[in-house]
């Protein structure tokens, strides 16, 4: 089984790959938050957020990558998300009914406005990311585990 | 607030699939007890339903507080409670029989959480009073299907999930463009306010979305010719999940969404007292039936012979609701019903073999009869039930629907019923003979026993299969089937209970 | 009216593709297809003539016609369903690899009957 391919790609790439993972992060964050203002939500920022966490891997290889991140965590990270979500649509009763409006709504346009929107996004930014990104740890998992001669194009 | 029912029915199995996923390793008997308690739950609330639909008339319930047609709501009336009642309690007895079979299995959280999310989405598939919502549900009820048909990862179960994976989503795809055509109609999902939309005359949209949805819907009830996934699918599954597609999925995700969409949104499909048959469904009903039992007859693998009898048997189902009497959708409805309890028992007895004698192969199980008292008992119990004789539930609603057939004129779909019933006597008297009577074979010395947990879901399975007739006794049909079947008579104004904002 | 019917040739590309290749992966990817066939049309039904994207810019800002926004967020939902299902058959399929082999969809057929 030849070391190589799973090193990962090369130093510049590796440095850049430093920079960029919290830029990316942040990005996705943001599209997550503003959800309620401008287009994305949680369904975008979420695989945005699991799309910095794969730059990862690529870019250290199989075998340095997964010691740090594991993908019972991203597993995790996706039930959290969805029980989350679960628990803002019972929370919701409260107010009347399911999944309805129970925080206060604020002015519109501003960041911390419509009500429970913004958590739901979040939410589903958990789960969507959290999922992906364990979708992603699964695939990868296992061609590193298949016998197959040398295939992956990286 | 009993109207928190109806959400509860769909956020509770989806809560308890979560918090499976989450459980450690280390917990063992955690997800089971997990999956015992939502099912009771879950059943426990499909039963109240129906007594909620009888005393308060068809609810409604608005998601988040949006009312209808701007929000998404849930909707319960007769048609879906005894639908609740199928899906749950078939759930629940899975879910005990599961505790002892599912021992064999790596991983029994995440079998759990697949088989919670597959509950979830079929009680959101017969709530559901929005179209798209309904295709949702369609689709995670699915996802979770193609994943437990490939749970255990050996060859044949991968092969199968594979076929049934691709064949279930360009079914999906099919009835996803019938909703976009619809929408792009009438500019709104709400099933109501669809169905008010298109009453005066929908146009010549109608009839290409009527042939999408058979084939959509048709594919995901294995009507033929879409029935081609399904014998390769439901033998491969682990006993319990066979039950559940075979006893619940192919009929809430397939034949309820259907007949909901026929004859309550669309209107193309009508009940009225002479009869006003809808030439596909007989045609889809019968062709299924014939085909389904004719190719059973050949198999020698239990499960796959079970696996055609579905198809045969929905095909009675179609066939009943599509001749169009009151007395033909009840019969068709009931129907279902008792297929759901049969045949989960035949697929949970079919397990219980397996698991004793390690083979599913007919003639290599031969005279097991004597060493699996429980296990023999309810399988012939069962197969008199699907083969109609007096007094189990098959015969009663198989009598039903070829009276009904009979009296609505169709002597060929009642000639083609009955021919279809004495096939399929025929062919479990195959299995019966070679499986349960004769001699012992000296491999049958060392059999592995069934757990108690197994056998005390096919003991309750059976016990509703001998008191199925029952359920003809009028205080109890009006309680149960006589809703149903109005739900389907009301035609394209039953559901306007939802834009007036039902009873509350 | 072009647009649509560009959207159900694409659909029908992809249901081609899916019943007529041998490779699972290529299976795959002409159900995916489908699918974002499916997508873009469910887009397409939302357009009104000289419609703008449906935000609000600032307050009291009326933008004039608006697309229909509810196509959208269907869409989104859509899109999220079919990554799931890919994922799923995508997972399946290198099992399958490690079973048997091969991809060849006529030599994955130990069922029979």
């Amino acid at each position: 089984m030849a070391d190589r391919p799973e090193d990962g790609m090369s130093l510049i790439v590796k440095t850049v790959t430093r920079l960029t993972l919290g830029l990316i992060l942040l990005y996705g964050l943001y599209i997550v938050l503003h959800g309620h203002l401008t287009p994305g939500g949680g369904f975008a920022g979420g695989v945005i957020v699991a799309l910095s966490l794969v730059h990862l891997v690529l870019a250290f290889g199989g075998r340095s990558a997964w010691k740090r991140i594991s993908h019972s965590g991203a597993s995790r990270m996706e039930a959290t998300g969805a029980l989350g979500f679960l628990a803002l649509a019972l929370l919701g009763l409260t107010a009347g009914f399911f999944l309805s409006n129970f925080l206060p709504e604020g002015r519109a346009f501003e960041l911390f406005s419509a009500g429970s929107i913004p958590l739901a996004n979040l939410a589903i930014c958990l789960k969507v990311g959290g999922g992906l990104f364990a979708v992603f740890a699964i695939l990868t998992i296992f061609t590193a585990e298949t016998t197959s001669p040398d295939g992956g194009e990286r | 607030m009993t109207h928190t029912l109806m959400p509860l029915m769909i956020a509770v199995p989806l809560g308890g699939a979560f918090l499976c996923a989450l459980m450690g390793k280390r917990a063992r008997a955690l997800p089971d007890a997990m999956g015992f308690l939502v099912t009771l739950l879950a059943a426990a609330g499909a039963v109240y339903s129906v007594s909620l639909v009888k005393s308060a008339g068809p609810l409604v319930y608005s998601m988040g507080g949006w009312r209808a047609p701007v929000g998404i709501v849930l909707s319960l009336d007769g048609l879906t409670s005894l639908m609740l009642v199928t899906v749950n309690l078939v759930a629940f007895l899975v879910a005990v029989y599961a505790r002892g079979y599912m021992e064999r299995y790596t991983s029994k959280r995440l079998f759990y959480g697949l088989f919670l999310l597959m509950l979830a989405g079929m009680n959101g598939v017969v709530l559901t009073g929005d179209m798209f919502n309904l295709f949702v549900f369609l689709e995670i009820a699915s996802v979770a299907s193609y994943a437990l048909v490939a749970f255990g990862t050996g060859k044949h179960e991968l092969e199968a999930a594979f076929k049934y994976g691709v064949m279930g989503t360009i079914a999906s795809l099919f009835i996803l463009l019938g909703i976009i055509l619809l929408y792009a109609r009438t500019s709104t999902l709400n099933m109501a306010d669809m169905a008010a939309q298109l009453a005066d005359g929908g146009g010549d949209v109608v009839p290409l979305v009527t042939g999408l949805f058979l084939a959509g819907f048709g594919l995901k009830a294995a009507l033929v010719p879409f029935h081609a996934w399904l014998p390769d699918a439901h033998p491969s599954a682990p006993a319990p999940i066979s039950a559940m597609l075979s006893g619940v999925l192919i009929k809430s995700l397939g034949v309820y969404a259907l007949v909901r969409v026929l004859y309550n949104v669309l209107g193309v499909a009508k009940v009225t007292e002479d009869g006003s048959p809808f030439t596909p469904l007989i045609v889809l009903g019968i062709l299924s039936m014939m085909v389904g039992v004719v190719l059973a007859l050949g198999q020698w693998d239990m499960k796959r012979l079970l696996a055609y009898h579905s198809i045969s048997q929905i095909g009675y189902v179609i066939l009943a609701i599509g001749i169009g009497t009151p007395l033909a959708v009840m019969a068709g409805l009931f129907h279902l019903f008792n297929h759901s309890i049969f045949k989960s028992l035949l697929f949970l007895d079919s397990g219980a073999l397996e698991h004793a004698t390690g083979t599913r192969d007919l003639r290599r199980m031969a005279g097991v009869g004597r060493k699996l008292p429980v296990t023999s008992s309810t399988t012939l119990i069962a197969s008199m039930s699907i083969a109609g004789i007096p007094p189990f539930n098959g015969f009663w609603s198989k009598l039903l629907i070829i009276v009904a057939a009979v009296q609505a004129g169709h002597s060929w779909s009642a000639f083609w019923a009955v021919l279809a019933s004495i096939l399929t006597l025929a062919s479990f008297t195959k299995v019966l003979r070679y499986g349960f009577q004769g001699g012992a074979s000296e491999r049958l010395r060392q059999l592995a026993a069934v757990p108690l947990s197994m056998k005390v879901a096919l003991v309750l399975f059976a016990v509703i299969c001998i008191g199925g007739g029952l359920l003809l006794l009028p205080s109890l049909r009006d309680l149960f089937l006589g809703p149903a079947a109005d739900a389907l008579a009301g035609g394209t104004e039953q559901l306007g209970f939802v834009l007036t904002g039902g009873a509350s | 009216m072009t647009a649509y019917i560009l959207c159900l040739i694409l659909f029908g590309l992809g249901i081609y593709c899916a019943v007529s290749k041998r490779n699972l992966i290529k299976i795959i990817v002409g159900v995916a297809i489908a699918e974002y066939a499916v997508n873009l049309m469910f887009v397409l039904v939302g357009y009104r003539m000289g419609g703008v994207p449906p935000i609000f810019a600032a307050p009291g800002e009326a933008q004039g016609a608006m697309v229909d926004p509810l196509p959208h967020a269907l869409v989104l939902t859509s899109i999220v369903i079919g990554l799931a299902t890919t994922a799923l058959l995508a997972a399946i399929a290198m099992r399958i690899y490690r079973k048997y082999g091969t991809y060849d969809v006529n030599e994955i057929r130990e069922l029979r009957g």
